[in-house]
């Protein structure tokens, strides 16, 4: 096939990002493709901080020539030579096993004049951004750039650049072997194909399933979940990750596609599904996370650097027993303010999951006001 | 193809080149955005926050300052929204801020204070935290108090981009997130030169100049001192900005008056001195040309460009020209030469400067710089402080008469003034070796070509039939372009300007907080107009100088200059370059 026909295929098929911002895969490959210049590159985003995510690495374990098939069909369809797999800093027994399948792939002539290397990340968090990935590819400080200019257009080394998930380029080779409209007909039909949920929590199953992207929150948690154990009820479920909203009750018959968790103010993420029983006290929980969020925060723009550390603070004081009602409007209005002004996802979305449990959960807050 | 963009901001229809950014078209019509990571000679962070807006059809607010304007655009500048997410940014980075405005070195003259105003900022939410860092005192130059820093990196950009220096760098994340000296190094034994270009950059007082204003009110009631100053080339067109006058506006007679109010006994000018460096540096040129020395030859004025040449060119010092600075001349000088013609005691003598530099607070410390006998200069004040200094006098320079410069060290012509533009050191040597090479007088002293704010100009000569290559630097890194072509065999020029501060000693880091190069180049026009209307605009048309050969140094390049106006530069062997 030539680019321009492996690009319309994706781009039919609706494959749409797995990395959580959901954007056509095919037409983000297509403006790289446009781009003028001299080079051009591929990276899989293969960083997977996200707590409670680990399908990327199930993939990369089990079968890792998906992926480089993956990046080697975005690379012929953008005009790329070099590729980069962007691996979790914590996976170090996926390096041998990337690189590996990299050099069978290579020694059967399947790369053609495509090289892949594998780059190992440092820990940060927040290097699972773009363009933060990309600076720390780059050899600099992870931390993200403004956008736009978008990667495809000027990302690595100022070339275009195509950054998908491990999951988003696994699901290529499939679409070209079956074309779009099998791969279209899959699940929900405005974010179709499949989308693996790893569980964690107080759920029967704590695993990993690969679900059409038209089953429901509830179907994950019960049928393939297994229900709550010993017999407790539900409290809520935060999907996507630490940076996904907590999930009430009432919400839980949503799909778990890209536009239907938007609609209920969450996110679809990277999917991660965190079940939390009636025992669980939520408070707690939200404290823990927004010290992971200050702690992750990159430092770069202030309202993420200093509101992350604020939202810590108004945490612990609240869990503390110490918060005022006055307490809660100032984190409602930071919240808010983050969300929209922050440079990149990760001061966006940090204020979320506490952002989410104010709407849902006003009792749990109350209850531990002065 | 049109290559304009149409939108509107807050109703009101712009039209902008392709490319521009929402920033730009709003300052275009006139609306307001605040900003503070922003700096117009820099590239563009988008890190504060502090200039997002409202652009319709996006959930998120966009800044002003990265976000392009784009055909049809709708922004949206004071909406309730925006002014909340701006008045929040602001109150997130006070409470991250000492806050003590009253004791700041910015005080009047911050932009975080200004927007602190500006956003009526009354009842922080957040609670106040200080990082607790001690201040940096290590250098005798300039201070840091990484407690003020809001991270907006503007100096870091300063010194790697502008400077190439690369002294300045972050350390952790989050809001551990720190700007520091490279490797956590003190400043001192950091790469810095001390050229003071980040406070300019600094938004607030997170950097600034050692301040010594202290040291000279001590030194002026003390009645058994005689203090003397001399003020550099490029103070006075700067001075006026520090007063509430325009750039340029404050005649020098009228300057040099109210010196004399603060209680300075002698009134002198470095300007002498830079003619007397013309004569020794012109016929150092002339006899490196002529006898086969290390050429290409730099000039050595600059104490910032001096520190660079030590640091990251220790390979080049014998290119350097041995001349002293013009205020280490005029250090060496007045304790000696001057101190005996007046019959003054040299050890009574208290020799100020005034300076647009900080540098020179560090240059005047130099252990070598103390060929009189005494420490050479004993106080550098930069513009600012003596700017200070006038504002608490309360002096009215509006009633002040003119008054003249003392003798003996007071006289000067245009080629001494223009040494505080880029080029003027090299137009005003070429005044000079021009006349003594070829024996005629010269038609017209404007070398035009050496002028302007542009990183590296170039020109030809011809002298008597020989043909001298000349180039002039300012700011670090072009300089680095013109070292590293010496470095490689590859410069084809003989003598090379190099002033460390973009624009030159106009835009000194001991200058009027001077954020953008627009400024600079207002500077440099004043510079030149005063040359313009000066009677003699040729160094060796010095009637003091003449006196200073007749009478004491003899002869340029003589014994008497060689041990009191010329010295020699030591690698600075840094750790971790």
């Amino acid at each position: 096939m030539k680019p321009e026909e492996l690009i319309d295929e994706v781009r039919q098929s609706k494959l749409r990002g797995r990395g959580g911002a959901g954007f056509n895969c095919g037409q983000k490959w297509y403006f790289a493709y446009t781009a003028r210049a001299d080079e051009k590159f591929v990276i899989c985003n293969a960083d997977e901080g996200e707590p409670g995510t680990y399908k990327d690495r199930i993939i990369m374990e089990n079968d890792p020539h998906v992926l480089i098939e993956g990046m080697t069909i975005c690379a012929t369809a953008i005009g790329a030579r070099q590729g980069y797999i962007y691996l979790r800093g914590e996976y170090p027994q996926v390096v041998n096993i990337l690189n590996t399948a990299i050099d069978q792939a290579k020694a059967r002539g399947l790369l053609d004049d495509f090289d892949i290397e594998v780059r190992s990340g440092a820990g940060a968090y927040v290097c699972g951004e773009e363009t933060a990935l990309i600076e720390s590819i780059e050899g600099k400080r992870g931390e993200p750039r403004y956008k736009p200019p978008y990667p495809p257009v000027e990302g690595l080394w100022n070339q275009p650049t195509i950054v998908n998930n491990v999951e988003t380029f696994a699901a290529v080779p499939a679409i070209v072997k079956n074309g779009a409209s099998w791969y279209a007909s899959i699940g929900h039909p405005d974010y179709p194909g499949t989308k693996i949920v790893t569980l964690t929590g107080d759920v029967n199953n704590r695993t990993f399933f690969e679900v059409p992207t038209n089953t429901t929150i509830r179907e994950i948690i019960y049928e393939f979940g297994g229900g709550i154990p010993a017999g407790k009820k539900f409290k809520a479920v935060q999907v996507g990750g630490t940076s996904g909203a907590f999930i009430p009750e009432e919400n839980l018959d949503t799909p778990l596609a890209f536009d239907t968790m938007t609609a209920i103010g969450a996110t679809l993420g990277s999917g991660a599904v965190l079940v939390l029983d009636e025992s669980r006290n939520l408070i707690d929980v939200l404290t823990r996370i927004s010290g992971f969020f200050q702690h992750e925060s990159c430092g770069k723009c202030a309202p993420c650097r200093e509101g992350t550390m604020r939202l810590y603070d108004l945490m612990l004081k609240v869990n503390n027993g110490t918060g005022k009602p006055q307490d809660i409007k100032i984190m409602q209005k930071l919240g808010n303010v983050m969300a929209i002004s922050c440079l990149c996802g990760l001061g966006q979305a940090a204020p979320a999951p506490i952002l989410s449990s104010l709407e849902h959960f006003p009792a749990d807050f109350n209850v531990k006001l002065m | 193809m049109n290559n304009n963009i149409n939108l509107t901001i807050d109703n009101i229809p712009v039209t902008v080149p392709k490319g521009s950014t929402i920033l730009q078209a709003a300052r275009q019509v006139g609306i307001k955005i605040p900003t503070l990571c922003y700096h117009p000679d820099q590239a563009v962070k988008a890190n504060c926050r502090v200039c997002v807006c409202e652009v319709e059809g996006s959930r998120l607010l966009q800044a002003a300052c990265s976000q392009p304007a784009m055909e049809g655009m709708v922004v949206k500048t004071r909406t309730p929204k925006v002014i909340e997410a701006r008045k929040t940014i602001l109150e997130l980075i006070l409470a991250h801020h000492p806050q003590d405005c009253l004791n700041c070195i910015r005080n009047g003259n911050c932009e975080l204070q200004d927007l602190a105003a500006e956003y009526f900022i009354r009842d922080n939410p957040f609670e106040l935290k200080r990082r607790g860092l001690p201040k940096d005192y290590s250098t005798p130059a300039l201070f840091r108090d990484p407690d003020k820093c809001i991270l907006c990196r503007r100096c870091i950009d300063t010194c790697s981009v502008t400077q190439s220096v690369n002294a300045l760098g972050l350390q952790n994340r989050g809001f551990e997130t720190m700007v520091v000296p490279s490797m956590g190094l003190d400043l001192i034994d950091s790469p810095c030169v001390m050229c003071g270009q980040c406070i300019h950059a600094c938004p607030v007082g997170a950097i600034g100049e050692v301040e010594e204003i202290d040291k000279l009110l001590a030194a002026l009631a003390d009645p058994n001192k005689v203090v003397v100053t001399q003020i550099a080339p490029a103070v006075r067109v700067a001075i006026g900005e520090e007063i509430g006058m325009q750039t340029g506006e404050l005649p020098m007679d009228v300057f040099v008056a109210g010196l004399r109010q603060l209680g300075f006994d002698y009134v002198l000018h470095t300007n002498f001195t830079a003619d007397l460096t013309i004569m020794e540096e012109g016929n150092e040129l002339l006899q490196r040309l002529n006898e086969g020395g290390t050429l290409p030859m730099f000039t050595s004025c600059s104490p910032g460009w001096i520190n660079f040449c030590e640091t990251y060119y220790p390979d080049l010092l014998d290119n350097l020209s041995t001349c002293k600075s013009p205020q280490q001349m005029f250090g060496a000088l007045v304790k000696t030469y001057w101190a005996e013609k007046m019959n003054i005691a040299p050890e009574n003598i208290y020799s100020v400067s005034i300076m647009p530099c900080v540098a020179k607070k560090y240059e005047a410390s130099r252990p070598e710089m103390d060929d009189s006998g005494y420490r050479d200069v004993d106080l550098v004040l930069t513009t600012r402080e003596i700017g200070r200094l006038f504002r608490m006098s309360g002096i009215d320079f509006t009633q002040l008469a003119g008054s003249d410069f003392d003798s003996w060290m007071g006289a000067y012509t245009g080629a001494g003034v223009i040494f505080g533009a880029s080029g003027g050191v090299m137009e005003a040597a070429l005044r000079t070796v021009y006349e003594v090479v070829t024996g005629e007088t010269l038609q017209d002293v404007n070398f035009t070509v050496t002028r302007g704010i542009e990183g590296i100009k170039e020109a030809e000569l011809d002298l008597a039939g020989t043909t001298v290559k000349i180039a002039i630097a300012n700011g670090l890194s072009n300089a680095r372009i013109l070292m590293d072509q010496v470095r490689n065999g590859e410069s084809p020029y003989h003598f090379i300007e190099i002033m460390a501060c973009p624009g030159g000693c106009i835009g000194g880091g001991g200058q009027p907080i001077t954020k953008a190069n627009t400024k600079r180049v207002e500077r440099i026009e004043k510079i030149y107009a005063e040359d313009e209307k000066m009677p003699l605009r040729k160094s060796h048309q010095n009637p003091e100088v003449k006196v200073l050969y007749d009478e004491f140094l003899h002869e340029p390049l003589g014994e008497k200059s060689h041990e009191l106006l010329h010295t020699h530069y030591h690698a600075k062997n840094k750790k971790y370059l």
